[in-house]
């Protein structure tokens, strides 16, 4: 019978021989990863667990304190500390602070996560690594625990929308841009319950960065999951990040899908989404005039050196304007070292903005730079939901790279084009 | 039998609405109670009852994973949610961690803040006792009514793997 790739993943997980959109499965996982938020409540659900003595397999569980660290208060070096104990008494895999990523910039580049795969995330945009051509999707902490148990997660088969991007992308047009312009129009939860997968010429032109931008939001349509075909894009990228074997699967021509939407990226410039949802956007030649006190360019979203390279290409050589505060976030520790080695450290620095460890940080309303009452903010991330990022009154518009270091050199909404 | 006050809310209540990412670092649901739907109406937790339902829009629990948004619900004392559709994370969560939720199409339209409700849990038949009007809420898939059966997914996880007490 036809299928979808999320469909013959799935089923490949679940040691069926076809799966069907609505039925419920019991999947093995590949990876199962936490953070220290999810991971904190998951360690007493763990222990609950009777009969639960072991985890599954210790080299299938990653965890990864990045969200409120390095620590940002007494609570949450408490927390740190609680889910550092439980990381070395079972012996998973670990990485903090110093060796330590955003954990969804960092599982791709370290190559965790591969092709063909099924990983489940303590974390709502474990959904970044359907760019590779797996299946990945956030759960709750008390699914974690379990899956560390039994290495298995019960799954819906999603319906599956294909997703057409035809055509080529405008000059400074991004992955970011096609995303939120899709969430602009499906809404916020257009995808609810579904995969979608991407399809047409200007996916297959993006690079996988971008790819993983685009995967990284679909969970603001709703989706369960998002997923790309692997293509040589995809395997160059792999093989250069490990050489642990993939699997690669592609969806049956005559594969059901629930729907088919095609955007045409003659329509599609680059976009801003407005408070205080992800699908409020609009084209940038429409924003109007709004100035703007804080810039934040990285996390899970755009925090690869690819992003790094376009921002710094537009503040090289200027000052950011004198009432804004940029901040700089690289994803990782070496997209922080290619980022020194390329000399975008510097074209930061020299154009006043402030560059920060890696950490989820502001995104998540945590710490290095939360809104006063009022303020707006700039981001790169994923999320503009009302006091999301501080203050219940400020403000986050979304966009990509280009449009938010325009913006910091202007102190309002800049077309990077102009 | 689930009975009380209706707490009208919108559509796309997101997880950070109903409990901020600042007070994520706190484990403790009796803590992060205090902190429920804060952003939305600082006002909520002082007049909230405990036994309450709220009747939400489209979408309910959107955003982020993070498990501590239903445990906030339940600790806080919220008895049910009831909303046409769920974000597909807070849909496990709550089954997972045993708050009660009822999914009925366009029931947002029929409740309004202050008005009695009553939701058997067994048969999922919900009535506003104010109008009289009578709803059924989906049922369960099966295999979501045995993990809730088995009293949640870690007793059901417990059950798989044979049950021996933890040493």
């Amino acid at each position: 019978m036809a299928m979808t790739m999320t469909e013959k993943i799935l089923a490949d997980h679940a040691g069926l021989s076809e799966v069907r959109p609505g039925q419920i499965i019991n999947a093995k996982v590949d990876l199962v990863l936490a953070n220290e938020l999810s991971a904190i409540v998951a360690i007493d659900e763990f222990g609950k667990i009777k009969g639960a003595k072991k985890v599954f397999d210790p080299q299938k569980l990653v965890i990864i304190p990045d969200h409120f660290t390095p620590n940002k208060d007494i609570q949450s070096a408490k927390v740190a500390k609680k889910v550092r104990e439980f990381a070395l008494e079972h012996n998973t895999l670990y990485y903090e602070v110093g060796r330590m990523g955003i954990e969804h910039v960092l599982l791709p580049e370290q190559g965790l996560v591969r092709p063909g795969q099924l990983v489940i995330g303590g974390d709502s945009h474990t959904c970044t690594y359907g760019a590779l051509g797996m299946v990945a999707t956030g759960v709750g902490s008390t699914d974690i625990a379990v899956a560390w148990a039994l290495g298995e997660v019960w799954l819906k088969v999603p319906p599956t929308i294909k997703i057409e991007f035809r055509g080529k992308k405008k000059p400074w047009v991004s992955g970011k841009d096609m995303i939120l312009y899709m969430i602009g129009r499906l809404g916020v939860d257009g995808g609810i319950y579904s995969a979608l997968e991407f399809c047409g010429e200007a996916i297959e032109e993006l690079s996988i960065a971008e790819r993983l931008t685009m995967a990284n939001m679909v969970i603001e349509a709703g989706a369960k999951n998002g997923i790309f075909a692997v293509d040589a894009k995809t395997e160059a990228y792999v093989k250069a990040a490990t050489n642990q074997p993939y699997k690669i699967y592609s969806s049956d021509p005559d594969a059901e899908y629930a729907q088919t939407i095609v955007y045409d990226m003659d329509d599609i410039e680059p976009q801003v989404a407005f408070p205080h949802l992800p699908s409020n956007t609009k084209p940038i030649s429409q924003v109007g005039e709004v100035s703007i006190n804080q810039v934040v360019i990285g996390s899970c979203t755009n925090g690869r050196i690819e992003d790094l390279r376009i921002a710094a290409g537009l503040l090289k050589g200027k000052k950011i304007h004198p009432r804004v505060r940029c901040i700089i976030i690289p994803g990782t520790q070496k997209v922080y070292l290619d980022a020194m080695k390329e000399g975008l450290v510097e074209t930061f620095i020299q154009a006043e903005c402030v560059v920060s460890t890696p950490t989820c940080g502001p995104c998540v309303g945590g710490h290095m730079g939360i809104l006063a009452d009022g303020e707006r903010c700039v981001s790169t991330t994923n999320r503009n939901f009302v006091g999301r990022m501080g203050h219940v009154t400020s403000e986050i518009y979304l966009a990509s790279p280009a449009v938010a270091a325009a913006t910091a050199l202007r102190g309002s909404l800049a077309d990077p084009g102009q | 039998m689930i009975e009380g006050e209706v707490w009208k809310l919108g559509r796309d209540i997101d997880t950070d609405l109903i409990i901020a990412g600042r007070y994520c670092n706190i484990s403790e649901p009796t803590e992060l109670a205090k902190y429920v739907l804060e952003d939305l109406d600082p006002n909520f937790v002082k007049t909230f009852k405990p036994g309450d339902v709220i009747v939400a829009d489209n979408n309910f629990g959107c955003g982020s994973s993070r498990e501590v948004a239903p445990l906030t619900l339940k600790a806080a004392g919220v008895a049910a949610v009831v909303a046409p559709t769920f974000a597909r994370i807070f849909y496990r969560n709550s089954i997972n961690i045993g708050l009660p939720i009822f999914e009925i199409p366009e029931v947002a339209k029929d409740f309004e803040k202050g008005q009695r409700i009553s939701i058997d849990p067994v048969t999922g038949k919900v009535t506003n006792l104010t109008t009289g009007l009578t709803f059924q809420a989906a049922p369960f898939p099966a295999f979501m009514q045995k993990i809730m059966d088995a009293g949640g997914l870690v007793a059901y996880a417990g059950e798989r793997l044979g049950g021996a007490e933890n040493e």
